[in-house]
Protein backbone atom coordinates (compact mmCIF):
# COMPACT_ATOMS: atom_id res chain seq x y z
CA UNK A 1 0.00 0.00 0.00
CA UNK A 2 2.82 2.36 0.90
CA UNK A 3 4.27 2.02 -2.57
CA UNK A 4 1.00 2.98 -4.28
CA UNK A 5 0.59 6.02 -2.05
CA UNK A 6 4.14 7.17 -2.80
CA UNK A 7 3.59 6.74 -6.54
CA UNK A 8 0.27 8.61 -6.34
CA UNK A 9 1.92 11.52 -4.51
CA UNK A 10 4.74 11.66 -7.09
CA UNK A 11 2.24 11.68 -9.95
CA UNK A 12 0.22 14.42 -8.24
CA UNK A 13 3.34 16.58 -7.82
CA UNK A 14 4.24 16.04 -11.48
CA UNK A 15 0.69 17.04 -12.45
CA UNK A 16 1.03 20.21 -10.41
CA UNK A 17 4.32 21.09 -12.12
CA UNK A 18 2.76 20.50 -15.54
CA UNK A 19 -0.24 22.65 -14.59
CA UNK A 20 2.11 25.53 -13.75
CA UNK A 21 3.26 25.47 -17.36
CA UNK A 22 -0.36 25.23 -18.50
CA UNK A 23 -1.22 28.43 -16.64
CA UNK A 24 1.92 30.44 -17.41
CA UNK A 25 2.71 29.12 -20.90
CA UNK A 26 3.51 31.95 -23.27
CA UNK A 27 1.97 30.33 -26.35
CA UNK A 28 -1.11 28.21 -26.86
CA UNK A 29 1.09 25.23 -27.84
CA UNK A 30 2.76 25.23 -24.43
CA UNK A 31 -0.66 25.09 -22.83
CA UNK A 32 -1.82 22.24 -25.06
CA UNK A 33 1.37 20.29 -24.31
CA UNK A 34 1.02 20.81 -20.56
CA UNK A 35 -2.66 19.84 -20.54
CA UNK A 36 -1.85 16.72 -22.57
CA UNK A 37 0.84 15.74 -20.07
CA UNK A 38 -1.57 16.38 -17.21
CA UNK A 39 -4.14 14.11 -18.84
CA UNK A 40 -1.58 11.37 -19.40
CA UNK A 41 -0.54 11.58 -15.75
CA UNK A 42 -4.22 11.42 -14.78
CA UNK A 43 -4.44 8.03 -16.51
CA UNK A 44 -1.66 6.73 -14.26
CA UNK A 45 -3.20 8.38 -11.21
CA UNK A 46 -6.53 6.61 -11.82
CA UNK A 47 -4.73 3.26 -12.27
CA UNK A 48 -2.64 3.71 -9.12
CA UNK A 49 -5.72 4.78 -7.14
CA UNK A 50 -7.51 1.65 -8.28
CA UNK A 51 -4.68 -0.46 -6.87
CA UNK A 52 -4.61 1.65 -3.70
CA UNK A 53 -8.29 0.96 -3.04
CA UNK A 54 -8.09 -2.69 -4.19
CA UNK A 55 -10.54 -1.98 -6.99
CA UNK A 56 -8.85 -2.88 -10.30
CA UNK A 57 -12.04 -1.97 -12.20
CA UNK A 58 -10.67 1.56 -12.24
CA UNK A 59 -8.38 0.42 -15.06
CA UNK A 60 -11.34 0.56 -17.47
CA UNK A 61 -11.80 4.23 -16.59
CA UNK A 62 -8.06 4.82 -17.06
CA UNK A 63 -8.17 3.24 -20.53
CA UNK A 64 -11.15 5.41 -21.48
CA UNK A 65 -9.41 8.48 -20.15
CA UNK A 66 -6.38 7.72 -22.34
CA UNK A 67 -8.64 7.54 -25.40
CA UNK A 68 -10.49 10.77 -24.58
CA UNK A 69 -7.22 12.56 -23.80
CA UNK A 70 -5.77 11.66 -27.19
CA UNK A 71 -8.89 12.66 -29.12
CA UNK A 72 -9.21 15.93 -27.22
CA UNK A 73 -5.59 16.94 -27.68
CA UNK A 74 -5.60 16.21 -31.41
CA UNK A 75 -8.91 18.04 -31.81
CA UNK A 76 -7.66 21.15 -30.00
CA UNK A 77 -4.37 21.10 -31.93
CA UNK A 78 -6.24 20.81 -35.20
CA UNK A 79 -8.58 23.62 -34.25
CA UNK A 80 -5.64 25.88 -33.37
CA UNK A 81 -3.82 25.08 -36.60
CA UNK A 82 -6.67 25.10 -39.13
CA UNK A 83 -9.32 27.14 -37.39
CA UNK A 84 -11.77 24.26 -37.84
CA UNK A 85 -12.08 20.65 -36.69
CA UNK A 86 -13.38 19.45 -40.03
CA UNK A 87 -11.62 19.73 -43.37
CA UNK A 88 -10.11 23.16 -43.90
CA UNK A 89 -10.80 24.05 -47.56
CA UNK A 90 -7.80 26.36 -48.05
CA UNK A 91 -5.24 24.07 -46.33
CA UNK A 92 -6.28 20.77 -47.84
CA UNK A 93 -2.71 19.97 -48.96
CA UNK A 94 -1.37 20.04 -45.38
CA UNK A 95 -3.02 16.83 -44.30
CA UNK A 96 -5.38 16.04 -41.48
CA UNK A 97 -3.53 17.00 -38.33
CA UNK B 1 12.50 -20.90 -2.94
CA UNK B 2 8.99 -20.72 -1.50
CA UNK B 3 6.11 -18.49 -2.48
CA UNK B 4 7.02 -15.93 0.20
CA UNK B 5 10.45 -15.39 -1.35
CA UNK B 6 8.79 -14.88 -4.72
CA UNK B 7 6.44 -12.31 -3.18
CA UNK B 8 9.37 -10.41 -1.70
CA UNK B 9 11.21 -10.42 -5.03
CA UNK B 10 8.10 -9.22 -6.89
CA UNK B 11 7.53 -6.48 -4.30
CA UNK B 12 11.12 -5.28 -4.57
CA UNK B 13 10.97 -5.29 -8.37
CA UNK B 14 7.69 -3.39 -8.26
CA UNK B 15 9.17 -0.84 -5.84
CA UNK B 16 12.17 -0.26 -8.10
CA UNK B 17 10.07 0.11 -11.25
CA UNK B 18 7.54 2.46 -9.67
CA UNK B 19 10.22 4.57 -8.00
CA UNK B 20 12.11 5.03 -11.25
CA UNK B 21 8.85 5.77 -13.07
CA UNK B 22 7.99 8.42 -10.50
CA UNK B 23 11.51 9.83 -10.90
CA UNK B 24 11.10 10.11 -14.65
CA UNK B 25 7.62 11.66 -14.30
CA UNK B 26 8.92 14.30 -11.88
CA UNK B 27 11.99 15.01 -14.01
CA UNK B 28 9.89 15.38 -17.15
CA UNK B 29 7.44 17.69 -15.41
CA UNK B 30 10.35 19.79 -14.16
CA UNK B 31 11.67 19.91 -17.71
CA UNK B 32 8.31 21.12 -18.98
CA UNK B 33 8.67 24.09 -16.62
CA UNK B 34 12.39 24.80 -17.03
CA UNK B 35 13.13 24.27 -20.73
CA UNK B 36 13.29 27.40 -22.89
CA UNK B 37 11.12 26.70 -25.95
CA UNK B 38 8.22 24.55 -27.08
CA UNK B 39 10.26 21.88 -28.86
CA UNK B 40 12.54 21.09 -25.93
CA UNK B 41 9.46 21.06 -23.71
CA UNK B 42 7.97 18.43 -26.04
CA UNK B 43 11.12 16.38 -25.47
CA UNK B 44 10.58 16.57 -21.71
CA UNK B 45 6.91 15.68 -22.10
CA UNK B 46 7.92 12.63 -24.12
CA UNK B 47 9.98 11.52 -21.15
CA UNK B 48 6.84 11.61 -18.99
CA UNK B 49 4.72 9.86 -21.61
CA UNK B 50 7.03 6.91 -22.28
CA UNK B 51 9.37 6.17 -19.38
CA UNK B 52 7.35 7.65 -16.52
CA UNK B 53 4.02 6.11 -17.49
CA UNK B 54 5.52 2.85 -18.76
CA UNK B 55 7.64 2.10 -15.70
CA UNK B 56 4.85 2.89 -13.22
CA UNK B 57 2.32 0.74 -15.10
CA UNK B 58 4.77 -2.17 -15.47
CA UNK B 59 5.42 -1.86 -11.74
CA UNK B 60 1.65 -2.13 -11.17
CA UNK B 61 1.59 -5.28 -13.34
CA UNK B 62 3.75 -7.12 -10.81
CA UNK B 63 1.24 -6.38 -8.04
CA UNK B 64 -1.87 -7.80 -9.71
CA UNK B 65 -3.24 -11.29 -9.12
CA UNK B 66 -5.69 -11.55 -12.00
CA UNK B 67 -4.61 -11.92 -15.58
CA UNK B 68 -7.18 -9.49 -17.00
CA UNK B 69 -5.66 -6.67 -14.96
CA UNK B 70 -2.27 -7.29 -16.56
CA UNK B 71 -3.92 -7.29 -19.99
CA UNK B 72 -5.65 -3.97 -19.30
CA UNK B 73 -2.43 -2.38 -18.05
CA UNK B 74 -0.68 -3.64 -21.19
CA UNK B 75 -3.44 -2.12 -23.32
CA UNK B 76 -2.98 1.27 -21.62
CA UNK B 77 0.80 1.11 -22.19
CA UNK B 78 0.31 0.09 -25.83
CA UNK B 79 -2.21 2.85 -26.45
CA UNK B 80 -0.07 5.59 -24.92
CA UNK B 81 2.94 4.18 -26.79
CA UNK B 82 1.18 4.93 -30.06
CA UNK B 83 -0.78 8.09 -29.24
CA UNK B 84 1.99 10.07 -27.54
CA UNK B 85 4.19 10.39 -30.67
CA UNK B 86 1.10 11.17 -32.75
CA UNK B 87 0.10 14.01 -30.43
CA UNK B 88 3.65 15.34 -30.34
CA UNK B 89 3.83 15.20 -34.14
CA UNK B 90 0.58 17.12 -34.57
CA UNK B 91 1.60 19.70 -31.99
CA UNK B 92 5.10 20.17 -33.44
CA UNK B 93 3.69 20.57 -36.92
CA UNK B 94 1.15 23.11 -35.73
CA UNK B 95 3.91 25.00 -33.89
CA UNK B 96 6.19 24.96 -36.95
CA UNK B 97 3.30 26.14 -39.10
CA UNK B 98 2.85 29.01 -36.67
CA UNK B 99 6.51 30.04 -37.09
CA UNK B 100 7.67 28.94 -33.64
CA UNK B 101 11.16 27.69 -34.60
CA UNK B 102 12.65 31.09 -35.50
CA UNK B 103 14.20 31.84 -32.10
CA UNK B 104 16.41 28.89 -31.23
CA UNK B 105 16.98 26.70 -34.25
CA UNK B 106 19.21 29.02 -36.40
CA UNK B 107 21.97 28.94 -33.74
CA UNK B 108 22.20 25.18 -34.01
CA UNK B 109 22.42 25.41 -37.79
CA UNK B 110 25.25 27.96 -37.64
CA UNK B 111 27.45 25.74 -35.50
CA UNK B 112 26.68 22.62 -37.50
CA UNK B 113 26.98 24.01 -41.02
CA UNK B 114 30.80 24.58 -41.16
CA UNK B 115 31.50 21.13 -39.75
CA UNK B 116 29.39 19.56 -42.44
CA UNK B 117 31.27 21.45 -45.13
CA UNK B 118 34.62 20.29 -43.72
CA UNK B 119 33.38 16.72 -43.63
CA UNK B 120 32.22 17.00 -47.22
CA UNK B 121 35.55 18.34 -48.57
Amino acid sequence: MMMFAAAAVAVLVAMGLALVRAFTGPTVFDRILAVNTTGTLTVVLIAVYGFLENRPDFLDIALLYALINFIGTVAVTKYVKFGATGVAPDKRDQGDI
Amino acid sequence: MGPETLDIILDALSWILMASGAFFALTGALGIIRFPDIFSRMHAAGMVDTLGIGLILVGLMFQSDERIVVVKLGLIILFIFFTSPTTTFALARAALDDGMSADTLPDLNKTEAPENQKGGS
